[in-house]
This record gives C-alpha cells, sequence and structure tokens, in this order.
C-alpha cells in the first residue's frame, strides 16, 4: 500500500529520515555530553526547591525512548511542601 | 598575504570532500586568489587523481617532515590554471608518519606565500582527521542528505567546536531535486535544521563529477553544469559575496520545463 500512502502525500521516506535522525541525535549528543544532564539536573533542584523540600539525593532524571518519542522523565521524591503566600515570593 | 585556511571534513567517507576540496581550489584560483590544497589523506590519497595531478608529484608531504626535500620541492604546481598548487599525501605510509604540530608548522610556512590553504582530510575522527583540523581556523563540513552521513557530520561539528574553530560551514552534496521533490530525500532546511550551522554550499548530483575525475580535470575548468555551477557559488561565498542558494532551482530549470520556457522566452 506504499503507493496508495504516498498518493496521499502520507509515509515520506524523508519525514521517516528526520524523525529518526532526530531521535538518534538526541541520544548522541546526551552520550556524548553527560554534564548536559547534569546541569540540568543541578538547576532543576535549585527551581524546585524555591516551592518544595524534595529529597536530592533520591532525584532520578534521564531521558526515556518511547517508540518515536523521546520524554525527559523525571522522579523527584517530594518531603514537603511551603505555605504558599499569594503575591510573594517563595524564598 | 596571511593564507585563510580551511579544513574539508565529514566524519563519513565518500560524502565528496576531496571533490569539494578539488573544485574549491580551482574556483578560487580562477576568482585570481593564490591556492594551495594539501592532502590529510595520508596512506590513501586522492586529491591527486581528483585534480589530474597524480603524474607530476615528486615529493610528498611526509618528506617534507622528515627533511627529505624543502617545501617548496613538494608543491606541485597545476600548469592549466595559474596561482594553483597541491602538496601531496605520501601513499606508503600510514596517518601517524605526521603529527599536529608537523602539519601547523607546514601551514604556517605556506600562509605567507597563499591566500588560501584548503586541507582535505580523511574520514573518521581519529589522528587523520585531527592532523588535518589542526591548523585550520575554518571548517567545511560535507554532508549528503542521508541518515548516517548527517550524524557523522554532527559528531565532527561537535568535534570541531572543542576544538574552538571559528568558522564552521555547512556543504550539502549530492542532492537529488528530483527526490527531494517526490519527498524521499531529507531537503536542505531539513538538514539545517537539524544540524543548526551556517549553510554555505549547496552541490546536486550530477554525473559530471564522476566525468571529470574519469578525466582528471576538475569540474570547474570546464563550463556550466549543476555541480560546476553549485562550487563557484560556493567559492564566491567564502570570500563574502552574497549568493542566493538557487543552486536546485537552476538545475529544475534544465529539464524539459526549462526548454520549453526558453523557447517561449518566460
Ligand atoms: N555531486 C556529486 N554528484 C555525483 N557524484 C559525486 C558528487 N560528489 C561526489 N561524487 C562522487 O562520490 C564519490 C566520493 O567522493 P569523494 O570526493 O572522493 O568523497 P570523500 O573524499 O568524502 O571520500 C566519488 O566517486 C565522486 O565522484
Ligand atoms: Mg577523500
Amino acid at each position: 500500500m506504499a503507493f496508495l500512502d504516498r498518493w496521499f502525500g502520507r509515509n515520506k521516506t524523508k519525514d521517516e529520515a528526520k524523525e529518526r535522525l532526530q531521535l538518534v541525535l538526541i541520544h548522541d549528543r546526551t552520550d556524548l555530553a553527560p554534564e548536559l544532564l547534569e546541569q540540568l539536573r543541578a538547576e532543576l533542584i535549585k527551581v524546585i526547591c524555591n516551592y518544595l523540600e524534595v529529597d536530592d539525593k533520591k532525584i532520578e532524571l534521564g531521558l526515556e525512548r518511547e517508540d518515536r518519542t523521546v520524554a525527559l522523565v523525571a522522579n523527584i521524591p517530594v518531603k514537603n511542601i511551603k505555605r504558599y503566600i499569594p503575591n510573594a515570593k517563595n524564598k | 598575504m596571511v593564507a585563510r585556511t580551511i579544513v574539508i571534513t565529514s566524519g563519513k567517507g565518500g560524502v565528496g570532500k576531496t571533490t569539494t576540496t578539488a573544485n574549491l581550489a580551482v574556483e578560487l584560483a580562477k576568482i585570481g586568489k593564490k591556492v594551495v590544497a594539501i592532502d590529510g589523506d595520508i596512506g590513501l590519497r586522492n586529491l591527486d587523481v581528483v585534480m589530474g595531478l597524480e603524474n607530476r608529484i615528486v615529493y610528498t608531504l611526509v618528506d617534507v617532515v622528515e627533511g627529505a626535500c624543502r617545501l617548496n620541492q613538494a608543491l606541485v604546481r597545476d600548469k592549466r590554471i595559474e596561482n594553483l598548487y597541491m602538496l601531496p599525501a605520501a601513499q606508503t605510509r600510514t596517518k601517524d608518519a605526521v603529527t599536529s604540530e608537523q602539519m601547523c608548522e607546514i601551514c604556517s610556512m605556506l600562509s605567507d606565500e597563499f591566500d588560501f590553504i584548503l586541507i582535505d582530510s580523511p574520514a573518521g575522527i581519529e589522528s587523520g582527521f585531527r592532523n588535518a583540523a589542526a591548523p585550520a581556523q575554518e571548517a567545511l563540513v560535507v554532508t549528503t542528505p542521508e541518515v548516517s552521513a548527517v550524524r557523522d557530520a554532527d559528531r565532527i561539528i561537535g568535534l570541531l567546536e572543542s576544538m574552538e574553530k571559528r568558522g564552521i560551514s555547512l556543504v550539502i552534496n549530492r542532492l537529488s531535486p528530483k527526490m527531494v521533490k517526490r519527498g524521499d530525500m531529507l531537503d536542505i532546511s531539513d538538514v539545517v535544521e537539524i544540524l543548526s550551522i551556517n549553510l554555505i554550499g549547496i552541490v546536486p548530483e550530477d554525473e559530471a563529477v564522476i566525468t571529470s575525475t574519469n578525466r582528471g580535470e576538475p569540474l570547474t575548468f570546464q563550463a556550466v553544469g549543476p555541480a560546476a555551477r553549485a562550487f563557484s557559488n560556493l567559492a564566491k561565498r567564502i570570500l563574502g559575496e552574497k549568493v542566493p542558494f538557487d543552486e536546485l532551482e537552476h538545475m529544475n530549470n534544465k529539464g524539459i520545463l526549462g526548454h520549453i520556457k526558453k523557447l517561449f522566452g518566460v
């Protein structure tokens, strides 16, 4: 049925090529520079700590591949939540 | 004169580094620049046959490094065009015959004599690539619009960035307008989006590349044709001229439709 797909403008092999390239490069680039995820993790914790008290020893953070997408998956155990004061910067 | 030193590299083999080096060298010489093309692929030299200078080689880059001859003795002058020289690689040696420091030394000796030093890099990311890239301030990354070639180009761009090269530009080679139109080939915007570096050249798939290599005459010696035109545009862009990226449109106009259009003067 490939010809029908093509007829209707679907299943162009270039779209597949692009999608596969983008996925493989996400992995190549993070494999080559693990510092990138480390830095992201550190900054993420800093921001989260403005709002929540978290257990930073137990944080899991990573890229997970699922079929045709890559997701940034985080598991961050919360120990406590700050009291929310409207119109005030949580510090 | 202080030469602009440019490495032509790709990661993957067979994507058109040597073809680009040879034709760019000829184009720049045609414009009047004094150019030397260095074959950085020691042990697998090819630039000599692509440029058609294989019968004129006496000494090689390795002989210079080892003190067997002076640099000027190893330079092969192209008699067909003024201002064009080639420094051949040794065929019977391995990449370890030269170090990065020695490559830098040779280039600094050439730098006063030339406007451009083009270095044809071997495939791969090991010492051969590093030696070829070491003396260069700028880099042309050549890729074809295929998954494996673009992936390797991404790796090479990362390495060049970590070597702190200033100008890294992209040449997309062997683009087939027909396949792009059908949706069966990554197009220019896809590749540029994925690699996110400055595009400087688009070279269509062109049989003339092969026939001219058969003869040992870089394409750009003879006049026109889609790839020849593309290399001429590349040279102009390297010199800072703003040339529109119409390499593929031009090619399409050469088809039947183009001839009909011409007949009717539209
Ligand atoms: N634009 C093109 N159209 C047709 N053939 C090409 C084109 N560019 C390169 N080739 C062919 O592809 C092959 C590999 O090119 P080459 O320049 O030797 O690649 P590399 O130096 O990267 O290994 C050669 O046979 C060459 O003639
Ligand atoms: Mg080559």
